[in-house]
């Protein structure tokens, strides 16, 4: 489309703006972890790195980022199997419900965090609480994993449909057995987009709060939990700002790893 | 790979490979175990659950069923306030994010060269990494009274405080990213050579957004609205952090499970926004929007 050159302007500035707007807030969490003032009186006087050692020797602070990368590692593992397997039944074969399997996927995510977290807290106390198993990191591990199934799902799913099954048959027509083709066909086609799926899940379940409220036991303390319960104290807040910084800086890492393995494609795939 | 496998995984490979539908069972069956049984087996308990009552005097949960809930959420004015004020804030932060990333999404998609493009995608992608968290306790800090946002507009108490304002700039801050992409995603996939024949065959700017990009953007921006106005509706902790006094339906329920102790009441109000999403779902599925996720 030829559009006029103040078009062209007003879309460019609207752009600019639209990313000042988006990182001028971060950029200030940065800032302010470096602000030698307790109460982050603006703009800063001066600067202090004290707090990036005070943060760094926090106990609590530690303790729930360990928590949070169990977390979120076993919702990863549990959501790459599940959210594979739903994939291929969804790409490779046509049965009564196809459409409600992909509805049911996304329902997790689609509703809020609230319910699926409620949901999860009263089935679990009636259901395993009845059973003798207790809310600790396991529920927690099965409340991310419900609603981490669908971003696997959905890098498996656009990838199974842009390869098609041609190299699966010649695999089988070259007399490899279904364990053969999957190891040495299926898994390296759909292998990037495992990674950029478990990437998402694992961030998504990182970075969760609201399930994570409901489903863990006493003494689980997430990272997200953590801040939450922080943030409402004026004393620990320049600890707080020094890992809410820390934890900006870490975003970078997933969208460079994405980069390296699977091209701007695989982070462009959202959940 | 030469090696040939015999046997037994053999015989079963190829007894599977004549029965497709025993290899769709055994893919279904632990997915929908889950998404089925423990999900929606516990959604299913969570609405039954909203029919039951508490007895005032002894706490316990009576499961017997009883319609009070439902009476004492549509009779009281409360209920029906905080459920509008949801809807108005989850409606407000869709309609902000669709404004901002309308105009982005297109500038990405076709006006930037590829090359910017790829870095543009890369900046919208970053900041969805950074915590959620983190985000709103940034918020909190710009619109600290005295906080930067005051002493940019001149002073203490010139910028919007904490509030419902400040809980939709946050919100739409939040999930602005989610309305970028899907749209951006759209109007990637279509084609520059039907702009082009659009212009060719004599239709002006307006008419070709009006013909050729319109029809492409809309399921796209349904689909980012499933994220922006589902995530709205169902928050209840940013609006802790920088809402002030005001309440969402997320904080009726979290109320109720917590201080109040009347998880059939929490229940009852939580179906209010499951009702709101399928609705919305349903119909926002007519336009194509749930590809485009």
């Amino acid at each position: 489309m030829t559009l006029s050159a103040p078009a062209r302007w007003a879309l460019r500035a609207t752009m600019a703006l639209g990313l000042v707007f988006i990182y001028v807030p971060l950029l200030l969490v940065l800032v302010n972890s470096f602000n030698g003032d307790r109460t982050f009186a603006w703009p800063p006087h001066d600067w202090t790195t004290q707090w990036w050692a005070a943060a760094w020797a926090n106990e609590g602070a530690r303790q729930a980022l360990l928590t949070s990368v169990e977390a979120g590692l076993g919702a990863t593992a549990i959501a790459l199997v599940l959210g594979t397997m739903v994939a291929f039944a969804v790409q490779r074969f046509r049965f009564f419900g196809r459409d409600t399997v992909s509805l049911l996927v996304i329902l997790p995510i689609a509703l809020p965090g609230i319910v699926t977290g409620i949901a999860l807290d009263s089935a679990w106390r009636s259901v395993m609480g009845d059973l003798g198993i207790g809310k600790g990191l396991f529920s927690v591990v099965v409340g991310h994993a419900t609603f981490c199934v669908v971003t696997v799902y959905n890098n498996v799913l656009a990838r199974l449909r842009r390869t098609g099954t041609n190299l699966e048959e010649a695999s089988a027509d070259l007399g490899a057995g279904p364990w053969q083709t999957f190891r040495y066909v299926t898994f390296p086609m759909i292998r990037s987009a495992l990674l950029a799926g478990g990437l998402l899940a694992f961030a998504l379940s990182f970075d969760e709060i609201i399930v994570t409220t409901f489903t863990a036991g006493p003494g689980i303390t997430t990272l997200p939990i953590w801040i939450f319960n922080n943030l409402f104290r004026p004393n620990q807040a320049p600890i707080v700002n020094v890992v809410a910084a820390v934890l900006i800086v870490l975003s970078v890492l997933p969208v460079w790893l994405a980069q390296r393995i699977a091209g701007p494609e695989a982070g462009a795939s959202r959940t | 790979m030469s090696t040939v496998v015999t046997g037994p995984g053999r015989k079963a490979g190829s007894f599977l490979h004549r029965h497709p539908g025993l290899r769709l069972a055994g893919f279904l069956s632990a997915p929908l175990l889950w998404l089925v049984v423990a999900y929606l087996g516990a959604l299913a308990v969570l609405l039954i659950s909203a029919f039951w009552t508490v007895d005032g005097f002894t706490g316990e949960t009576v499961r017997a069923f009883s319609l009070t809930n439902f009476q004492t959420l549509f009779s009281e004015e409360v209920y029906r306030n905080v459920t509008l004020r949801s809807l108005g804030v989850a409606t407000a932060v869709t309609v902000i994010c669709m404004l901002i990333a309308v105009p982005m999404a297109f500038f990405m998609a076709k006006v930037a060269s590829p090359r910017s493009r790829h870095w543009l995608v890369i900046a919208i992608l970053t900041p969805l990494w950074a915590s959620y968290l983190v985000k709103a306790y940034a918020w909190r800090i710009l619109l600290a009274n005295g906080g930067p946002v005051d002493s940019l507009l001149g002073g203490p108490g010139n910028g919007p405080g904490y509030g419902l304002v400040a809980t939709v700039i946050v919100l739409s801050y939040l999930w602005l990213p989610y309305m970028i992409l899907p749209i951006y995603a759209g109007l990637e996939r279509l084609p520059d050579s039907l702009l082009e024949a659009s212009a060719d065959l004599g239709a002006r700017a307006g008419r070709t957004f009006r013909s050729v990009v319109l029809p492409t953007l809309i399921p796209s921006v349904f689909a980012g609205s499933i994220f922006t106005f589902s995530l709205s509706l169902g928050d209840y902790i940013t609006v802790q952090i920088v809402g002030g006094k005001s309440q969402l339906i997320g904080n009726l329920v979290y109320a109720n499970i917590g201080a109040a102790n009347n998880l059939p009441f929490a229940a009852a109000i939580a179906t209010v926004p499951v009702l709101i999403m399928v609705i919305y779902l349903l119909a926002v599925r007519r336009s194509g929007a749930l590809e485009e996720l």
